[in-house]
């Protein structure tokens, strides 16, 4: 536990002049021997202007992110990035964004590709510096995945004039020229063989950019083969999809699959129910997040501690100016639960 | 009674007898031609404002309103006027518009008559059809 003393010092050596509110830094967890943790940073969405000029509120969320996740206590084992790093793709973006993450001091970080890094050039420039867009990791008695959902079919991705063209229109979230979001037979073939060696009974955490469940189509909540990849993930006791791309709290459980979204550092994204003209299916499950003060500079955004207790999920949401969150599994209802907001509903949390 | 008002009856009389003479229909008669070119000439301004919600040259960063505010959501345009904490006090729609210009978008706000402005908060209210009126709701 970080005391108030400690914590001066510490941040008068990491940010000198900012002032961060003492309560995101008091965290407690049962440390057993079994348990571990890991930060989750997502959707910073990098945007450049011209030349050195960068989109100062999307770069203060990732440098806060980066600042916060080098004070949490205990510290995390590996930081996973959920995606969107990049607004458009850019080079610059992406190097601009990777050296914000380079503050980092955690041993190691994985990343999860997003469409606004992929559809400039097809993900080329991401992974020249980031390795495989799919791939699986091993980490003290968990199996982790990380695939690539967000590609479309083949006739949609080489229709373009130019890869400009193509990623401006996937940047827009509810452009109507764009289409839904899938992992592909490559990748699901992929999956099914890297799942073939692993224990049934070993604690399964995927990553994905998208959901791997179909939430709300216009805004591509959604990712059109999610059955067949849930159905890949069936025979696994424990396991948990962990998305981005959302900007917002959500939560679920479809059978044996704890769903849980991560929140961007950028900017939020409102709940499908707040657009009337289209239906959506979001989890009943979950409990919306805040938005006491929209437009607040860091208002609905947030980055995540995720505590891996007997290979199940509890989410930490650190929320400037909000109240923390808390979304854990739990085991005698067998799904994730916000225990605070399930019961307790703010006037901050309806939306206007 | 006074002169005012005499001055008054002779005029709406005037204005009748001329109507009269230029053509036998009322000034407020019209038919569903005219109904559906009207909308027509509305959604077109809604179109303007689609387009003017992923322009970037709204403001100086190359954020557009799109990019937080997809369909326009979230903006909820049936709550105003309300009390907009951002400004301190009870505003129209346009002020917090032009709230977001200034801000994320770090622009210049437009005139409140502006035809941009108009078919920004065309699109935003076409995007909440349905959506009963609650002036004032936060």
């Amino acid at each position: 536990m970080t005391t108030r003393r400690n914590f001066i010092k510490n941040s008068g050596l990491l940010l000198a002049g900012s002032v961060l509110p003492v309560s995101l830094i008091e965290l407690s967890f049962a440390k057993t021997s079994d348990n571990f943790t890991f930060a989750y940073i997502s959707d910073s969405h990098i945007q450049q202007i011209k030349g050195n000029k960068f989109v100062r509120n999307w770069d203060r969320g990732l440098i806060r992110a980066v600042a916060e996740t080098n004070m949490m206590d205990p510290k995390p084992d590996f930081v996973m990035y959920g995606g969107d790093i990049a607004q458009l793709g850019k080079k610059a973006e992406l190097d601009h964004g990777l050296e914000i993450l380079s503050g980092l001091r955690v041993p190691e970080t994985h990343y999860v590709m997003g469409e606004h890094d992929y559809y400039l050039d097809l993900g080329e420039y991401w992974e020249s510096q980031l390795g495989p867009q799919y791939y699986s990791f091993d980490h003290k008695g968990v199996h982790f995945v990380v695939l690539n959902s967000i590609l479309v079919d083949e006739g949609w991705t080489n229709k373009w004039a130019s890869g400009e063209e193509r990623m401006g229109v996937m940047a827009g979230l509810d452009d109507p020229r764009g289409s839904p979001f899938m992992v592909g037979e490559k990748q699901r073939k992929w999956l099914a063989d890297d799942l073939e060696k692993v224990n049934k009974d070993t604690p399964l955490v995927v990553f994905s950019h998208s959901p791997l469940q179909k939430l709300f189509k216009n805004w591509n909540f959604w990712t059109e083969d999610a059955e067949q990849v849930q159905a890949i993930l069936k025979p696994f006791k424990t396991v948990s999809v962990m998305y981005g791309h959302v900007h917002q709290i959500q939560y679920n459980q479809i059978d044996n699959i704890s769903f849980n979204s991560v929140m961007a550092t950028a900017w939020p994204w409102p709940y499908p129910k707040t657009y009337v003209q289209a239906p959506n299916m979001m989890p009943k499950l979950t409990v919306d997040m805040n938005r006491a003060d929209p437009f607040f500079e860091r208002d609905a955004t947030g980055w995540q501690m995720i505590d891996v207790n007997s290979g199940r999920l509890s989410v930490d949401f650190f929320l400037p100016e909000n109240e923390k969150r808390r979304v854990a599994f739990n085991a005698a209802k067998g799904h994730p639960e916000d225990v605070v907001y399930a019961t307790n509903t703010t006037a901050a949390q309806k939306h206007y | 009674m006074n002169i005012f008002i005499v001055w008054k009856r002779l005029l709406l009389a005037c204005l009748v007898t001329t109507g009269l003479m230029i053509s036998p229909a009322y000034a407020d008669n019209f038919t569903k031609e005219d109904v559906d070119g009207w909308y027509q000439e509305y959604l077109s301004v809604v179109d303007k404002g689609r387009v003017a919600f992923t322009d970037a040259s709204l403001g100086t960063n190359g954020v557009v309103c799109a990019q937080c505010h997809p369909n326009g959501a979230n903006t909820h345009p049936e709550t105003y006027p309300k009390f907009q904490k951002q400004l301190g006090s009870v505003v129209q729609m346009w002020e917090m518009v032009n709230w977001c210009i200034r801000n994320p978008l770090e622009g210049v706000d437009l005139s409140p008559t502006d035809p941009r402005m108009t078919a920004i908060l065309s699109y935003i209210a076409h995007e909440r059809r349905g959506v009963k009126m609650e002036p004032g709701k936060h």
